[in-house]
Formats: structure tokens, sequence, C-alpha cells
């Protein structure tokens, strides 16, 4: 496959299908190996890492998950290519920096994304759309499983499955779900949410993992231990504390909805002028005004059938996507120009928000979560 | 008080977090809070900020000269690094890393998923443990016919476990 193709099918789980799509965007676990005898990636020489890489790209690319993959040295693409890769979270901000030794290898549908000398030899994610942790969960240790069969790898009595960084040690697992909380934010109580996920051993990022701000009020949630837990303990104590913030993102917006109704409509309606009109655009300001968007789509204020647009928009308007699709590289302002056209050609097309829709179907309880009765 | 990452500014950034009821405390200077993050407290997690700090304590407690036989790796390099060189530097460096282990994660077992590899080897290992503890009774009954046997099948299994 090539990479023209990666750009034209937009991944499975980008298409917000999953349960609990409203707040939870999509799901992920991957696991960490490494082969028992070799010396981790960060600290092998070049030709050692490309001897690693001979051993185990082709044992990657015979699994049948993997039919009419995407496999790619990570030295025979372009930054930008990268780029693209790293903003469909396919591969990490750290994979993208590496070059010769190293090398992605994907599932047509990308679901499924294998990164060969990462930090560790083998980092295997499985990606779903929605909450369904478990499910990407039982792709990758299938994966796992086939693969261990072919690899000798690191593993422990004691310690289980050995990684270059001590935080992955054990289970090598890190799930995690990327969360859509306007709802938190507007009503200034996501502080609180976190630190109350904080405390219970569980790491909340921003949009692109460690030491990335949070932006178009999304944030990455995962499990910070990896060793003394079970791996299906781990994925249902991750969905427990998942449902609950679900739970309360849904009050969050039924409070806002009955008592500050005019701040809420004023920054749909302000979201909805800005982007149509707007000539020059950041991906900053792009995906916090398109956040109130999708947020508006979820209340009633927009069709149904206009939440796929918007969902595309979040991923189309990220620079790398931009200059992919532009065929060009573009500067900053240059960048800023053309996502702002991107966005108003697609509004075009968009009704003006409803508002009266939102409240007749709030007044009633017949929004699709159940009214708080609290 | 001194800045726990360079050691040589006063600190004027102090941090306390507590994690499932264990109060973690680091305190940094200017220039240090600022190269690692903290000035937005929500994007940030403690723990990843100790493990760079904690894991260079830890690891002095054990001999400075430590080097791992099998890739070279030292001590100095994981405290640079925060990452290890390969799987023999678990054993290498057991004695710091236990309780940065302890520190950092739930427990200080792995109770998940075996290697199918593994699971055999802990079969093995647990015949191996029965026929033994059988063979020590039949001597003792001396009853030499099945101590023989058991004998045998304990040769077999060991050589199944070396192969």
């Amino acid at each position: 496959m090539k990479f023209s193709n990666v750009m034209a099918t937009g991944g499975e789980w980008l298409r917000g299908e999953g349960p609990h799509h409203q707040v939870v965007v999509s799901s992920r676990v991957r696991l960490a190996r490494n082969l028992r005898t070799r010396p981790f990636p960060g600290w092998a020489r070049k030709a050692e890492r490309t001897q690693i890489l001979e051993q185990i790209k082709p044992r990657v690319e015979e699994l049948p998950e993997m039919q009419e993959s995407f496999s790619e040295l990570l030295q025979d693409l372009s930054a930008l290519e990268k780029q693209v890769l790293v903003e469909r979270h396919l591969i990490s901000r750290e994979h993208a920096a590496k070059s010769v030794g190293s090398a992605v290898v994907m599932n047509r549908r990308q679901t499924l994304s294998i990164m060969v000398n990462e930090e560790d030899h083998l980092r295997m994610q499985s990606m779903r759309s929605g909450l369904q942790l478990k499910s990407a969960f039982k792709l990758v240790d299938k994966i796992d499983s086939t693969l261990e069969a072919k690899l000798d790898f690191a593993y422990d009595a004691k310690l289980g499955y050995l990684t270059a960084c001590p935080t992955n040690v054990g289970t090598g697992m890190r799930a995690s779900a990327m969360l859509h909380l306007p709802g938190l934010v507007l009503s200034e109580m996501i502080n609180q949410v976190i630190q109350a996920v904080n405390k219970i051993g569980l790491a909340v990022r921003g949009l692109y993992g460690e030491g990335t701000e949070a932006m178009g009020n999304l944030f990455q949630i995962s499990n910070q231990t990896t060793l003394g837990e079970k791996e299906d303990e781990i994925i249902a104590r991750l969905t427990k504390v998942i449902e609950t913030i679900i739970e309360k993102e849904h009050d969050a917006r039924q409070v806002l909805i009955q008592k500050k109704s005019n701040t809420l409509w004023d920054q749909i309606g302000r979201a909805y002028g800005v982007l149509t009109f707007a000539h020059a655009m950041t991906s900053k300001e792009a995906l916090n005004l398109l956040s109130i968007i999708k947020l508006g789509v979820d209340l009633g204020a927009f069709p149904e059938d206009r939440r796929l647009p918007i969902d595309e928009l979040f991923i189309d308007t990220q620079p790398a996507h931009l200059q992919k699709s532009s065929q060009q590289k573009l500067n900053a302002e240059e960048r800023d120009e053309l996502r702002a056209q991107i966005i108003r050609d697609r509004l075009r097309v968009f009704p003006r928000p409803d508002i009266s829709k939102v409240a007749r179907e709030s007044g009633n309880g017949a929004t699709s979560e159940p009214p708080n009765n609290e | 008080m001194l800045c726990d990452v360079c050691k040589c500014n006063d600190a004027t950034v102090f941090l306390t977090q507590i994690v499932e009821g264990k109060m973690q405390k680091v305190n940094l200077c200017d220039s240090c809070s600022k190269e690692k993050g903290v000035q937005d407290p929500t994007g940030f997690a403690l723990a990843d900020l100790l493990l760079g700090i904690g894991a260079a304590e830890e690891i002095e407690k054990g001999a400075p000269t430590e080097k791992c036989v099998v890739c070279g790796f030292t001590q100095a390099d994981f405290k640079k690094t925060g990452r290890l060189g390969c799987s023999a530097c678990y054993v290498t460096f057991s004695e710091g890393l236990g309780s940065l282990l302890k520190a950092m994660h739930k427990g200080t077992e792995h109770v998940g998923k075996l290697p199918q590899r593994a699971h055999r080897e802990m079969e093995l290992s647990d015949r191996m443990r029965s026929l033994s503890e059988n063979l020590r009774k039949a001597v003792a009954e001396e009853n030499y016919e099945s101590a023989a046997s058991l004998r045998d099948q304990i040769r077999q299994l060991e050589g199944e476990l070396s192969s």
C-alpha cells in the first residue's frame, strides 16, 4: 500500500461510530516488547538496530492481520509524511524523529500499527473508535501471541515483559482513550476531574501524548502503572473511570443548558460565525472552535449528519494534513489562510445553529442522555 | 533548599502530588521547572518528573562503577536517559531498580500475561519440583525401583528444560 492510499482512506477509528462516541473519540491499547538478547533501540548501534529491524519486520509483515499493509522504513518517509502519521496517532512523535533502523507497519484499515525500534524493539498498538478498550486489547494481544512464537521476547518471571523504560515493565501495556470534554471545560470543572483521575494512578495528557497541551477540549487518559496488575484489570479500572467521566460530562452539559444557556449559545454562535467567515486561522484556534461545533452537534443545534464533516475537519486542518493535501510546503501564514479556506468551504453547506431545537429537546427530556435527576 | 534536578540553584517551585495515598514531593528552581514543563499543572504528571530524579538517586545506592556485562550500559547512562540498555540491565541494576519500581508501580511482581514459552517453563519446573519430592520420599522409604524410574524422569525433564 502506498502513502497516497493512507491519506485517501481515513482511518476507521477516525469515524466516530463507536460506543459513547459523543464523548470518547477513540480507544487505543499498545504493548511494548523487546528481543531477549539484543540491546534496546536507544542503546543499540546503528548496524545492530538494522539487524534487529531485519529480524522483526518480516515477522510483522507476514501476520494475517497485515495483508495489504503499509510498511515503510522511517528513512524512506518524508518529514511531512511522518507528521501526517503523527497527526493520525499511527506513530508517536518520538518515532517520527527516527530514521535508519526503524520502521512502521500498519494495516489497511489503520486500526493496527506496529512501530519497530521506537523506544522498544516493538510497539504494537490497536485503535478503535469510541470506548472499546477491551476489543482494542483483544486484537493487540492476539498479535503479540502470534509474534511471540517466532520472536524470543525478553521476559522475567518476576518483572514480566522487560522494557527500555522501567515505567513500562510488567505488562508493557498502555491503554488510553481520547475524550472530548467541552462541557467540563466550559463549566470549569475539568481541573477537578484531572486531579481526581491523577490521584487514582491514571494519567491525563493533551492531544499528542506526553508533555503536550490540551487543545480542542481533547484529553487523553491512560494507565500510569504497568507492574502488579493484570491487563484486563487495568482495562476494567480505566473503563470504569472513563464511564464516570462520561457521566460527569453529560451532567455538566445538562447544567449548562439549564443554567448557563446564554453562555452556551453564545459560544456555539461565535464558533460558527468565526469558522464561517475567518480568513486566517491557527490549528489551535481551529481545534478549539471545531470542538464547540462538535458540542453543538451533540446537543442537537446542528443536524446529526453534520457530525462526520466536523470530525474530518479535526484531522484535515492539522498542519501536515493541510500541506500534504495541497501538495506543497507552506509557511505558517499560508497554512492559516488555507485552513480558514477549507473550513469556510465545508461550512458553507452548514445550517445556522438551531437553538430552539436544543431547548425543546432538553425540555422534554428527549436528548440522547438520561436527564439529570439531582 | 536546592533544586532536586540541577542541585545548584535555590528551589522556588515546590510540588506535592498524592498518588494512591503516597505523597511525592519535588523542589525545583525556576529554570528547571520551566524545562520540565511544570507551569501547567494539568498537563504533566509528577511521576514522570520523579522518574528522572528518583531513578538517579536509587541507582546510586548500588556500586558506583556498576556496568552491565552484557551491553556495557552504566548507571551514569541511566541517570542521563532514564532508559536501560538491554534486558540484562534489569539484573545488573536490580538493587537500585527494586525500590524505584516499587515507588513507580502498583506492585513489585508481574501478574499479567505470560508468554507461552515462559508458561511451558513454569509447568516443567513445577513438575520437576514434584518429581524431586517423590524421589526424596522413595529414597527415604528405600523404594529403589521407583526411585530409579523417578531419577530417569528427572533427567529427561532436565534435558527438556535446558533445550
